[in-house]
């Protein structure tokens, strides 16, 4: 079998998305384009990610996965020279508008990095660090909560006899899911994952999605990810991107099982990307 | 069996190490000649005497009190005024003002000002703040090291700054983090170590300047605590007594020149102690 990729040969269509039911969808993206100054990185990608299940997002390197994450909390504001258009609606309002407050969409939008990013300071004082910038909270919520974080990132247990200590001193795997127990104590709505178990071994990369399974009944999580394993296991959907395009996105089932386009049938099964 | 080309490797490889170390130890040699005999020559005039009496004139009995605590006063009060100006100006540098022009600007003048002669420094500061005010003072003196200061440490700030990843950055970002409390909380500690050598780096400097002293805080032979007044410095009076031809006077200069030394040695050490960064164990 060698037949050309771009070609969509024996009939099938060369992008295929099913809709998340309209009732279920949280985050709304419709007919977003965006750049890298000149570079035009995603054509008009329009799709809805649902409440309370985690999407992945696939694709080979450079397609636009890791682009469309960070435009979710407008990461890229940063960055002078890069910029988005068309509409992302998060409950119905739309985040490209320019009278939102970033701070605010940050706080309901969390995302978590590809290398761990523990901040200079205490285990503690990491996880309390976010909720500290907007809420009042006494020591004793305080600990709570932050000790909540911890559990539900699978960090607690590890790390309940060394809160003082700095979390530049935990593992790899350990500081990852501090990063992400950081990310969930201010309670956002949303939770972004760019690539979370690229740096880690197999066994941070199993707990990291056990954590992530017992996340998703409380927050709508979008995982970009390069290992189709970690996608077929942890996500309810699955976007294919290629150059900027989503070219496939359905319930995972259907994805790694009977892909509708070429591109995602050759995609699953490893022979281009 | 060894081939040709890994005995040439070997020799090559030998060549270049040898050279390194024989560098390595001129330069050491060097550094331990000038300990050796600022120990030897300044130890023996290091005596309480050198802490509680004042700059005596020639012939008589005297210390170096007046000068040390000048020295201090001016050097603190100097430093203070780096740290806010240099600290603030290199994260203004490295955060906000990005490929401006009028940031670019600031970065060559600065540059400018890191290589500046400290004697032109101490003649600005006499220009604008010894003439038309009428007088030697210490806050002249303290105000022309902080200029000397500031500049290293600017630099040292935008560095270091620049060198934390963009990851770290972000992150806090990602939380809601308001650039000013990212700045505040995040990149500063994270970068405090760094900006703590530029600091270490400028204090070593100011503390053995002369030349932007002579013309601002002058000197004085006696024990004083007013700043508004011309005030003693331990690198002007080693000027003053090294040069002279009285025995006492130089034995002083040289007990001044080692408690310099040991000074910029103790900040230093206690400041890598502090800064030190927690490592996985």
């Amino acid at each position: 079998m060698n037949a050309p990729l771009s070609t969509s040969h024996d009939g099938a269509p060369e992008t295929a998305i099913t809709p998340v039911p309209a009732d279920q969808v949280k985050v709304d993206i419709q007919d977003l384009n965006f750049y890298y100054g000149a570079k035009h990185a995603l054509h008009g990608v329009s799709v809805g990610f649902a409440r309370n299940a985690v999407t992945a997002l696939i694709g080979p390197s450079g397609c636009g996965k890791s682009t469309l994450l960070r435009t979710l909390n407008r990461m890229y504001a940063l960055y002078p020279g890069q910029k988005a258009s068309g509409k992302i609606l998060l409950d119905g309002e739309d985040i490209l508008g320019s009278a939102l407050d970033l701070p605010t969409l940050r706080s309901r939008v969390g995302m978590v990095f590809q290398k761990p990013t523990p901040f200079p300071m205490s285990i503690y004082d990491n996880v309390a660090f976010g909720m500290r910038l907007y809420e009042k909270l006494s020591k004793a919520e305080t600990d709570a909560r932050v000790e909540e974080a911890l559990r539900r990132a699978a960090l607690w247990d590890e790390v309940k006899d060394k809160l003082k200590e700095s979390g530049l001193g935990l593992s790899g795997g350990q500081q990852q899911r501090l990063c992400v127990a950081r990310a969930i104590a201010i309670k956002p709505e949303v939770l972004l994952l760019d690539e979370p178990a690229s740096a880690l071994d197999p066994i941070s990369t199993a707990r990291l999605e056990e954590t992530i399974a017992l996340l998703k009944t409380d927050y709508t999580i979008v995982i970009v990810t390069h290992n189709l394993g970690q996608a077929a296991r942890c996500s309810d959907y699955t976007g294919l991107m290629y150059l900027g395009n989503l070219v496939e996105f359905g319930p995972t089932e259907q994805m790694f099982t009977n892909p509708v386009t070429q591109r995602a049938r050759d995609y699953v099964t490893g022979r281009f990307g | 069996m060894k081939s040709a080309r890994a005995t040439q490797r070997q020799i090559a490889n030998g060549l270049f190490s040898a050279g390194c170390y024989l560098v390595t130890f001129i330069a050491l040699a060097f550094l331990a000649a000038i300990l050796w005999s600022l120990l030897t020559q300044g130890l023996g005039g290091l005596d309480m005497a050198v802490f509680t009496q004042d700059t005596p004139a020639p012939g008589s009995e005297g210390g170096l009190r007046n000068a040390i605590l000048g020295s201090l006063m001016m050097c603190v009060m100097g430093m203070l005024g780096a740290l806010i100006i240099g600290v603030l100006a290199g994260t203004w540098l490295a955060e906000y003002a990005g490929d401006s022009k009028y940031g670019a600007v600031v970065r060559f003048l600065n540059d400018v000002l890191l290589s500046a002669p400290s004697i032109l420094i101490g003649l600005f500061i006499y220009g604008i703040l010894v003439a038309p005010f009428g007088g030697f003072s210490g806050y002249a003196g303290a105000a022309a090291l902080a200029l000397l200061a500031a500049p290293v440490i600017t630099r040292a700030t935008e560095d270091v700054l620049l060198l934390q990843p963009g990851a770290l950055r972000e992150s806090a970002v990602a939380l809601g983090t308001p650039l000013w409390r990212t700045i505040l909380s995040v990149l500063w500690r994270s970068a405090g170590g760094g900006i703590l050598t530029g600091a270490l780096l400028a204090f070593a400097r100011i503390t053995g300047e002369t030349a932007p002293l002579l013309f601002t805080a002058l000197n004085n032979q006696f024990f004083s605590l007013d700043m508004g007044k011309p005030t003693a410095s331990l690198p002007a009076v080693i000027y003053q007594y090294a040069l002279s031809a009285y025995d006492d006077w130089r034995r002083l200069a040289w007990a001044g020149a080692l408690l310099i030394a040991i000074t910029v040695l103790a900040v230093t050490i206690i400041a890598r102690f502090v800064a030190r960064e927690p490592r996985r164990s």
